[in-house]
């Protein structure tokens, strides 16, 4: 029989900093949405190109994106948390990217994976976007052309970092506004 | 049917339009006058010669020929005997119309238009010849060779970064 303590287990997510007694734990409500919101993260793939084949592999079972909590792919934007936005963007989908945004509900996460979404990538020409930071803002870049699976897996968890820790109030926060207004999003 | 059959018949039926011939790799490729393409094409379609797959139109820009700097390119296909044959015609840059070959083969619609948003050829009488790939608000010819390689409106990549 193997004999683990229940902290070694990879599946089991700890509990975030306390105050623990007799039937209570006491810790901050940013902290416990946080850990919430990190270990559920719902992807919504917005695949165009060969990165995308590269995140299918990443959902797949050998590299199972589900352990950390995002195996519910979203296809619809409404209940999606993070986009994901791998391939190319040509000009034409730009406006589009940026509808499927919109549609998105706060609190919501964005990842440029590989360098066509990150930069525009070899794609130096009139037709492509020059990276979807020039439509939405984004989180988390991933480089590569395209990325490995543990590249992407290593992208999700800076997005999960970032989800954990910072304000479950980040919305209404002068410099979110600020940004979102930036780019022409209300 | 062999080339030569091809080019007596249409050096019959063209006559001066008929600007040009040659064959390189075996493709037989005339140059017509671009006031008689929609003839032509009418002509290779309708006639014995019988080229009734319009395989492709597309264009192409030589800044170094004065008043003839745009070409349409017409590729048709015999299916039959599997003969194929390419009809180009040139026109000036200042003034880019052809007649549009729409009346002879439906299919010419959206080949038409991709030519028009790349190469700015206006092809008279097409239905309906707006950009069909690129952005709407774009305002340039992209495929033209009037412009640098790269996007001009891009702000991320300098010179000292990429070693250009």
């Amino acid at each position: 029989m193997i004999d683990m303590e229940v902290k070694d287990k990879p599946t089991i997510v700890q509990a975030p900093e306390g105050e623990k007694g007799e039937g209570f734990f006491l810790t901050s409500m940013s902290a416990a949405v946080g850990l919430a919101r990190k270990n559920s993260l719902w992807p919504l793939p917005f695949a165009t190109s060969c990165c995308g084949i590269e995140f299918m592999a990443t959902m797949g079972s050998h590299y199972d994106f589900a352990r950390f909590g995002a195996e519910r792919v979203s296809f619809s934007a409404r209940q999606a948390d993070l986009l994901m936005v791998m391939g190319t963007i040509a000009k034409k989908m730009a406006p589009v990217l940026k509808q499927v945004y919109t549609q998105m509900a706060e609190p919501r996460w964005v990842m440029a994976v590989g360098a066509c979404a990150s930069s525009g990538g070899i794609f130096d020409t009139y037709s492509v976007l020059q990276g979807i930071d020039k439509v939405i803002p984004v989180d988390v870049y991933v480089p590569g052309c395209p990325p490995r699976p543990e590249q992407i897996i290593d992208g999700l968890m800076k997005i999960q970092e970032l989800v954990a820790n910072e304000s479950i109030r980040r919305r209404y926060s002068p410099e979110y506004k600020e940004l979102l207004a930036s780019y022409g999003i209300e | 049917m062999t080339n030569e059959f091809v080019a007596e018949n249409l050096q019959a039926f063209l006559g001066d339009a008929l600007l040009h011939i040659e064959e390189p790799h075996g493709l037989l490729t005339i140059v017509v006058h671009r006031s008689r393409i929609t003839d032509v094409l009418k002509h290779l379609k309708n006639s014995e010669l019988n080229f009734i797959f319009l395989t492709d139109i597309t264009g192409v820009h030589y800044p170094n020929y004065p008043q003839n700097e745009l070409c349409a390119v017409y590729h048709l296909h015999n299916l039959e005997k599997n003969i194929r044959i390419r009809v180009k015609a040139f026109m000036p840059i200042e003034n880019p119309t052809i007649d549009t070959a729409t009346t002879v083969f439906r299919t010419a619609n959206w080949m038409e238009r991709e030519t028009f948003d790349f190469f700015g050829i206006v092809f008279k009488g097409h239905p309906n010849l707006v950009r069909i790939l690129n952005i709407d608000e774009m305002d340039y010819f992209p495929m033209r060779k009037e412009y640098p390689l790269e996007d001009g409106t891009r702000t991320d990549k300098d010179d000292s970064m990429f070693g250009r």
